[in-house]
């Protein structure tokens, strides 16, 4: 517990040093953000619910994979053995996770909020919208963490990412379309109970599953 | 896993013989929109449960390969799946075919096709995951996690997602998969051994194919 709080400091501190890192991803959002502005604004209201859905997630799914790809390569390759000699592989995936988790829920919510900012908000339940959110963030950085363990030990880290991370993501992102979709309609909380299970079932097998197998990884 | 005996390669060669002539020449249920391509039955649906089996195979060797070390195991687990994916893609043209004759489309937007088509990119991914690395016990234990990981996200998208949406598929919408199935007496005589037949096959390609990859991993080694 100790080493995971220590752990989790030092990626906080990190993160605090590179501060051009986490203003690039900002940044990385709002031009974004402003590129679909531009081009779907100058017809007016060409943007429907679903694509405005849609949209989103997409923006989303591109700045988290951007986001945690250098969770792992940041640091200099020779510091890993170091890291190994002082903790456990179980204490490090733990402690990535959750400031992936920390990182990925900021961005969510920052680029939720400049998104609205520029193209309107047509969310009628904000609150379930939030819980979508919030399991996305979950979800994702589950997923990417591992994937980006894997990918970090290659050379073509960039690509490697994205292919890697697309077919495992999208049965996750299918589901949250849905949910944020019945949140945007405004639908009773019943009605998405289902998603919201299925999501849960999900992120927890995918996170379950990078505790378990990232001490293998580890090795290499 | 080198089976000495043979008597299941015969077995599985002889079910798909007898299947593939009692399946073309057998008595059918006359059924509408269906017709005489309810035959497909025993090809189509026999290939994904091949497919499945195959890909648990594979599953289960990277397991094993991460709990043991070796590379042999490894090498058995990408050729099942390499195996699964040949499966995967002969499924997918039988269903295809089929669904041009019943949906009116090859290739209507189901979610048990949309499942398919992830799956395939994730064993695509897999493969070219598998070729960037040299170094072999890297790449070996690298695309084992991955092999795993993989697997357990797709499970969930195939068994539950077709369940909780419409899908044109039989026993979609909470039932279980054979609920629906309009199979008299005399289909299932013939899909059963079907099903048996073509997942004893694809043990065997994927045997074959384990053995070349260790003939050539040797080659290499020298």
């Amino acid at each position: 517990m100790k080493e995971i709080i220590a752990l989790l400091g030092k990626e906080f501190t990190l993160e605090w040093r590179n501060k051009y890192a986490f203003n690039g991803m900002i940044l990385y959002l709002v031009s974004t953000v402003f590129i679909c502005y531009l081009s779907f604004r100058i017809k007016s209201n060409s943007l429907t619910p679903p694509v405005w859905n849609t949209l989103f997630w997409i923006i989303i799914l591109f700045t988290a994979i951007n986001a945690i790809s250098k969770s792992f390569a940041q640091e200099h390759k020779n510091r890993q053995p170091y890291y190994y000699s002082l903790a456990n592989p179980e204490a490090i995936i733990l402690s990535k996770l959750i400031y992936n988790f920390v990182l990925m829920l900021i961005l969510t919510f920052v680029g939720f909020g400049i998104y609205i900012l520029f193209l309107e908000n047509p969310v009628q339940d904000l609150a379930l919208y939030a819980a979508s959110l919030t399991l996305g963030a979950l979800g994702f950085s589950g997923v990417l963490t591992l994937v980006a363990a894997i990918a970090s030990n290659a050379e073509n880290t960039g690509s490697l990412m994205a292919l890697l991370s697309f077919p495992i993501i999208i049965p996750m992102l299918l589901m949250l379309m849905r949910l944020s979709k019945n949140a945007m309609d405004g639908l009773a909380f019943f009605v998405s109970k289902d998603e919201i299970w299925t999501l849960v079932g999900i992120d927890g097998i995918v996170i379950a599953l990078s505790f378990v197998l990232f001490p293998y990884l580890w090795k290499s | 896993m080198t089976f000495k005996n043979t008597w299941w390669k015969a077995l599985g060669a002889l079910l798909i013989c007898y299947a593939s002539v009692a399946g073309l020449t057998g008595k059918v249920p006359r059924l509408p929109i269906l017709n005489e391509t309810i035959r497909n039955t025993y090809f189509h649906v026999p290939l994904w449960f091949a497919m499945m089996v195959l890909m648990s195979i594979s599953m289960f060797k990277s397991f094993q390969y991460l709990r043991k070390g070796d590379i042999s195991l490894d090498q058995e687990a990408f050729s099942f799946a390499h195996v699964a994916l040949l499966f995967g893609a002969l499924g997918f043209i039988t269903g295809a075919i089929w669904g041009n004759f019943t949906w009116g489309s090859p290739l209507p937007l189901d979610p048990k096709l949309i499942a398919v088509e992830i799956g395939m990119l994730i064993y695509a991914a897999y493969f070219i995951l598998r070729g960037s690395f040299d170094d072999e016990q890297k790449k070996a234990r690298l695309s084992a996690v991955y092999n795993i990981f993989a697997f357990a996200a797709f499970m969930p998208l195939v068994w539950i997602l077709p369940r909780v949406t419409d899908s044109l598929h039989p026993g979609n919408g909470g039932n279980p998969a054979f609920g629906k199935y309009d199979m008299d007496s005399t289909m299932k005589m013939v899909f059963y051994p079907a099903v048996i037949g073509w997942i004893l096959i694809g043990i065997w390609i994927s045997n074959i194919k384990h053995r070349i990859e260790k003939l050539e991993y040797a080659k290499n080694e020298k």
